[in-house]
């Protein structure tokens, strides 16, 4: 049975060079009460963050918690309201060239926690129907197309299909909310942190899971995690998100082999050493992050930067080229004419 | 050398609507000074170890079996008050979530004067002037206003610093640690990581410290202790096992680990899942998932072999092992 039977695959609108997804300028502003006697205070937690997803690509984005990752996300698939920005889906606008509701078919997301994403009363079978069937596809159909689906992701339809979420295990459960998502034939999934609460032998199966599964459905991945590990492993391009604010972005060897921003460069060195003769001797940054209500201003890192000058506390510094195909930072080491001391020396031509 | 902590043997049961085998003969010998990475996977029986050895488990729905000793001391004979004398005395136990361990109506300060009160029997005045020292100790910024603080406003990394200081304040001789840095960003992490290891030197701490990441053991342990389904199977020094790794488990959860995997291509994975533990398991816990298993694998017990210089494995193929050299 083919996909084509049962939902539609969308099709390709705007020919491979076209990205699949362009985000603008996002923002996304909260509002907090601040107990009893204190004033309500922002939280920027998504502030003017703009990417795009070529077709075929997997981005990862990483930051640690609070820094945006999973309210981008959210954004992006509409699940909340954007305060400014746009969102353009193989190039049409969505809100006005494509609907929301059609958006939300093409995208599907997968989280972190396996169990509060799935109905417990619903049997794994009937969990993967559900979604075609309130797009209009017969129930005999959509369960038909499940028990397929079960199969693709390496669960035995025969001994799954009519369990319910607590049977399973959290490795097992993932593969249902892969599946799930992979029923309404999406072009774009997003992970957020998809495989972070996983054990370390199961994480690396539903890894080579996604990775045969972008194959067989021609998908296209947003993978966010926390885990620098597995964003080097599984990406093409990483976005790095520090308070809200994206300071580093370019494709994963560049930006391995030498990172330009202070913040990418710390929370590289942060990773544990794996050898017993080279472990870490110095922290690479202290502190923690700031809060998001009232980040530092200017540099929002200049508070943790070895680097920081007085231009970093007044000045916001804007992701600039630094000489490398695609690869952008944030700060103001990067730009040559931004006054710091060092400016221009992890910029181009440095 | 007699070490100060010694499992043998232990066997954790717990009763109820759903029986759990735990743990199902674990043995552990810590030296004085030593740092011990217990590793192991969700459900492996790492925290029901730590808890085990404070005797912090439900005394009626647990069936405990096995000796436990510290400092020479039987620890399963121990009354309430002995029990309450050794735990936060001479050991200390830090948990993933520090807002669990602290008190969330007393200050920082308030909370650490009292455990010193409690342990060393000094006034309150002489236990304040310890949380001071202690604050100054694990790093905390503008120590003498956190004193007064409140654990709610503090950040995550804060109210582990918090947490550790509290561990410490009564200078145990050993420390267990269930995932401390578990819960805390990547930055923050390697910051406790290395104040941990150099608080224990100073100290020179007896550490078991819990965990299931293999990068966060190899930062912080001397020997390290693999479980799988409530045994050790597999232990011995931190460069033995991470560079010579010997049990099937071990050998497969390191090649799946990430580290300088090559993008795209597909991860050494172990197949399937770790066991149920609603029965008490015969022969090898990990045999379901094993590439290497044979007939040979099917006794009953299967002992921990000594392949040298205390490297440990619970394999029939250890013996095999150790005689490829
Ligand atoms: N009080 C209890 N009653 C019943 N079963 C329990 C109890 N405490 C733990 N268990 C069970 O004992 C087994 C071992 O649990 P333990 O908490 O030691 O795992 P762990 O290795 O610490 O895992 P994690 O990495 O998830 O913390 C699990 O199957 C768990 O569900
Ligand atoms: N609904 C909400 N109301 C208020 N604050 C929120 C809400 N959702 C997220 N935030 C805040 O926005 C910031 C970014 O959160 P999030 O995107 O979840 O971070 P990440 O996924 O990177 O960990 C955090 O400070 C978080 O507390
Ligand atoms: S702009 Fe200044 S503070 Fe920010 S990362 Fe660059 S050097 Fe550091
Ligand atoms: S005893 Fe047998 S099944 Fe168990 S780990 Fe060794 S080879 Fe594998
Ligand atoms: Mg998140
Ligand atoms: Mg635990």
């Amino acid at each position: 049975m083919s996909e084509a039977e049962v939902l539609a695959p969308v099709s390709d609108i705007g020919g491979p060079a076209q990205p699949l997804l362009q985000v603008q300028n996002l923002s996304k502003h909260f509002t907090v009460s601040g107990g009893l006697f204190a004033r309500k205070s922002v939280v920027r937690a998504v502030d003017d963050v703009s990417l795009s997803v070529d077709k075929g690509e997997v981005v990862g984005i990483v930051g640690e918690s609070g820094c945006g990752k999973s309210t981008t996300a959210r954004l992006i698939i509409g699940l909340i309201e954007t305060d400014e920005g746009t969102i353009l889906f193989d190039g049409e606008t969505v809100g006005s060239a494509i609907s929301l509701r059609e958006l939300r078919r093409r995208v599907q997301m997968v989280f972190q926690d396996s169990y509060a994403s799935l109905n417990p009363r619903l049997t794994i079978e009937d969990t993967i129907a559900f979604g075609p069937k309130v797009h209009g596809v017969d129930p005999e159909k959509a369960r038909e197309h499940a028990r397929d689906l079960l199969r693709r992701v390496g669960l035995d339809p025969a001994v799954f299909a009519a369990r319910y979420p607590h049977e399973l295990s959290g490795g097992q459960r993932q593969r249902v909310n892969i599946a799930r998502a992979l029923a309404l034939s999406p072009r774009l999934v997003i992970l957020d942190e998809a495989v972070s609460a996983l054990d370390k032998s199961v994480e690396a199966q539903v890894l080579n899971l996604l990775i045969d599964l972008k194959e067989q459905f021609g998908l296209t991945y947003i993978f966010i995690s926390h885990d620098l590990n597995v964003i080097r492993f599984i990406s093409d391009r990483i976005v790095v998100m520090y308070l809200g604010e994206v300071v580093e972005t370019g494709p994963v060897e560049a930006l391995w082999d030498r990172p330009r921003h202070p913040y990418t460069q710390a929370l590289f060195a942060a990773m544990p050493s794996l050898d017993p003769d080279h472990r870490t001797q110095k922290p690479p940054i202290a502190g923690d992050p700031p809060n998001p209500i009232d980040p530092p201003s200017g540099c929002r890192f200049h508070t943790r930067c070895a680097f920081a000058e007085p231009v970093c506390s007044s000045t916001v510094p804007k992701l600039a080229p630094t000489g490398v195909a695609l690869h952008l930072a944030a700060c103001h080491m990067v730009d040559p004419n931004s006054g710091h001391s060092l400016a221009g020396s992890r910029g181009p031509g440095s | 050398m007699n070490p100060i902590v010694e499992i043998s043997d232990l066997h954790v049961r717990f009763k109820g609507e759903r029986t759990v085998h735990a743990l199902n003969g674990v043995d552990i010998a810590l030296a004085q000074g030593e740092v011990l990475g217990l590793l192991g996977e969700s459900g492996s029986g790492k925290s029901v170890t730590l808890r085990a050895l404070l005797r912090m488990l439900p005394p009626r729905r647990t069936d405990l079996k096995g000796s436990i000793r510290v400092e020479g001391r039987d620890v399963m004979t121990l009354d309430e008050d002995a029990l309450e004398r050794m735990r936060g005395g001479t050991v200390s136990m830090i948990f993933q979530e520090p807002m669990l361990a602290l008190d969330p109506v007393y200050t920082i300060g308030d909370q650490i004067a009292e455990s010193v009160v409690k342990h060393e029997g000094v006034s309150f005045a002489a236990g304040r002037q310890r949380a001071l020292e202690m604050l100054e100790t694990v790093r905390i910024p503008s120590p003498r206003r956190r004193l007064d603080a409140y654990p709610h406003e503090m950040s995550g990394g804060m109210r582990q610093r918090a947490m550790i200081e509290l561990a410490l304040a009564c200078k145990p001789k050993v420390l267990l640690a269930d995932e401390p840095t578990t819960a805390l960003d990547a930055t923050v992490q390697i910051q406790i990581l290395l104040l941990l290891r150099e608080l224990q030197r100073e100290f020179g701490m007896a550490v078991i410290f819990v965990t299931h990441d293999i990068g966060v053991a190899v930062e912080i342990s001397d020997r390290i202790a693999v479980m799988y389904a409530g045994r050790i199977v597999e232990s011995g020094t931190l460069r033995d096992v991470v560079k010579h790794p010997s049990h099937p488990y071990t050998r497969g959860l390191l090649a799946s680990t990430l580290h300088g995997a090559h993008r795209g291509t597909r991860l050494q994975a172990i197949p399937g899942a770790p066991p149920r533990l609603d029965q008490a398991p015969v022969g090898c816990s990990f045999s379901p998932r094993c590439s290497q298993v044979s007939s040979a694998c099917a006794v009953e017990t299967i002992p921990l072999s000594d392949i040298g210089n205390d490297h440990r494995v619970r394999c029939v193929l250890a013996e095999r092992v150790l005689q490829a050299g």
